[in-house]
């Protein structure tokens, strides 16, 4: 913003300190219950108990359980979330482009603000009792087909079944936030690239998905970090004992398992590391991608 | 053969959703042996602890509401009116409950509202449930604040709050009375988001050890076979209340203001 050093700025910025008080119980809110807490497990994961500085909680973190939790947290979080992404666009594109009746369109944006929100313990019970051991599918399969599911290697209490589970409130994520960009892409571009003799395919791979390259990203970004933070479904699915971050980070606040607490700060901050760059990525994307959807 | 692969796509996707909902539902109603029966909901709506949470969950959302837009219809409409050069941060606050987890989020208020700290929030009941209001609404930020400032675009601040100043108006009558009216519709929308998050909401609940809805689901699911299914069918049907109305405000508001 340019500075203009004219008298009537320089008024207005002196007055500046009493417009601010507008926003001060908002600040004082965001200070206590977001900005605070938050620090306060930054602060702690760098802190012994005793309250010197230390690295030792980050170093500590390097173990077997606790790589094992991050790298099953990352690849649970990237596998749905590219699945949520291919899914969810190859729907919303069947809806956009693909010449499916009007009247679709709206009841699947409905759907997919309901289901994107049906998450945490109901979703677990849902799948339970559609692919648990003597759920809706898995005993059909069973009579009808006498295919045994469980034999075959599939548990719906594994890292498997919580992809399939995710995927219940990924993928319409990826609608609600995709269907928007797909309307933005206009008719004009298409109808350009073909004058120029493009074919579809052509159109496709260097108009249309380059224009979409910075939402897909961003969205897939936001699924990431969607997946990583969720504690509720996976707690009410598997239980406490899945190795996964949050899973581990809920057991240690309640009773401190790894027997550190300090420890406990160290494992908190690696998960705010994870989603923060995932978060950047996102929103420094959607900002790019906002100039073409005017 | 656009067309197949659409309708391929979008009948494989809905098979997908649908699954789930007709498994829980099929489920839930096989509680007596043999024949279909809503056994399963009798048991359930008969549990008392069914009622108090459900109710206590409410009560909570609706604090939340309450507190989330007394917090963010003025800040909106302040930062709109004078304060443009504070919208960046504003917003980016407001980002922030999306980035940071609710888990890291109620573990720094566990470690930081302890009963030997400053605000020893965590001390009583009551302290507890405020500190867990003040969690939900932060969870609750994003949808809030957005849904707020979208309803504030529509409307021009500057000229309502100045008709009303020279008509005589405080601060006060200003916002209750010409500003939140304006954005009700806004207002409105974010509070239903808002209820379906709380009524769902596990981590915040059960780390804070509150007596909430969504803890007692995990709990039942634990232990129980047909009533945790009953339950998501339930819960189901109140996510898809809580977007309906939503959406019904939406309808209404678009409806009224073609009229005009």
């Amino acid at each position: 913003m340019p500075e203009d050093p004219s008298a009537p700025r320089l008024r207005h910025k002196w007055r500046m300190p009493v417009e601010w008080l507008g926003i001060v119980p908002f600040l004082l809110f965001a200070l206590l219950f977001l900005i605070l807490p938050t620090m306060k497990i930054v602060v702690g994961a760098f802190q012994t108990p005793e309250g010197a500085f230390t690295l030792q909680n980050l170093a500590d973190l390097n173990t077997d359980s606790i790589r094992s939790a991050y790298w099953t947290s990352i690849r649970l979080s990237l596998i749905t979330a590219l699945l949520g992404c291919a899914i969810g666009f190859a729907m919303a594109a069947a809806v956009v482009f693909g010449g499916l009746p009007k009247g679709i369109r709206s009841p699947l944006l409905t759907f997919s603000g309901v289901a994107s929100n049906f998450a945490g313990v109901p979703l677990a019970f849902a799948f339970i009792a559609t692919l648990g051991p003597v759920g809706l599918i898995t005993v059909w399969l069973r009579t009808e087909f006498g295919i045994n599911l469980r034999a075959m290697g599939f548990n719906l209490l594994s890292f498997n079944g919580l992809v399939i589970t995710y995927l219940f409130f990924q993928i319409p994520l990826m609608i609600l936030i995709i269907i928007p960009a797909l309307d933005g892409l206009k008719r004009e571009w298409r109808e350009a690239a073909e004058v120029l003799g493009a074919t579809g395919a052509q159109y496709w791979r260097m108009v249309a998905l380059p224009i979409l390259f910075p939402s897909l990203l961003g969205t897939f970004a936001l699924l990431f970090a969607n997946a990583f933070g969720a504690v509720a479904t996976a707690f009410a699915l598997t239980g406490p004992q899945l190795n996964i971050v949050p899973i581990k980070l809920f057991a240690q606040i309640r009773g401190d398992v790894l027997g550190n607490p300090n420890l406990g700060y160290a494992l908190a901050f690696g998960m705010i590391v994870i989603t923060a760059l995932a978060n950047f990525l996102y929103i420094w994307l959607r900002v790019r991608s906002e100039r073409w959807l005017k | 053969m656009t067309r197949f692969f659409a309708w391929a796509a979008f009948l494989l996707g809905s098979l997908f959703f649908l699954l789930p909902l007709i498994g829980m539902t099929e489920f839930s109603l096989k509680a007596r042996r043999g024949e279909y029966s809503f056994d399963a909901y009798m048991r359930v709506f008969e549990d008392q602890r069914f009622w108090d949470t459900f109710s206590y969950s409410l009560i909570l959302a609706a604090a939340t509401i309450v507190v989330g837009v007394f917090l963010v219809v003025p800040t909106a409409y302040w930062v709109r009116l004078k304060l443009p050069q504070a919208r960046p941060v504003i917003e980016f606050i407001t980002l922030l409950p999306l980035v940071i987890p609710a888990i890291v989020i109620v573990f720094g208020y566990i470690r930081l509202y302890n009963t030997s700290s400053f605000l020893p929030m965590t001390g009583s009941a009551l302290g507890t449930d405020i500190l867990l209001t003040m969690g939900y609404t932060t969870l609750a930020l994003p949808y809030m604040y957005r849904s707020v400032d979208t309803g504030l675009r529509t409307i021009d601040v500057g000229t309502l709050t100045e008709a009303a100043q020279s008509l005589g108006a405080g601060w006060v009558t200003i916002l209750a009375r010409i500003i939140l009216p304006n954005v009700m519709v806004a207002v409105l929308s974010g509070a239903f988001l808002t209820l379906a998050i709380v009524l769902g909401e596990f981590t915040m609940a059960a780390l804070l050890n509150r007596p909430a809805f969504g803890p007692y689901m995990q709990l039942l699911g634990a232990n129980r076979a047909y009533e945790p299914p009953a339950l998501a069918v339930i819960a189901f049907a109140i996510t898809w209340g809580c977007m309906g109305l939503m959406q019904l405000v939406t309808r209404l508001s678009k409806h009224e203001r073609a009229k005009a």
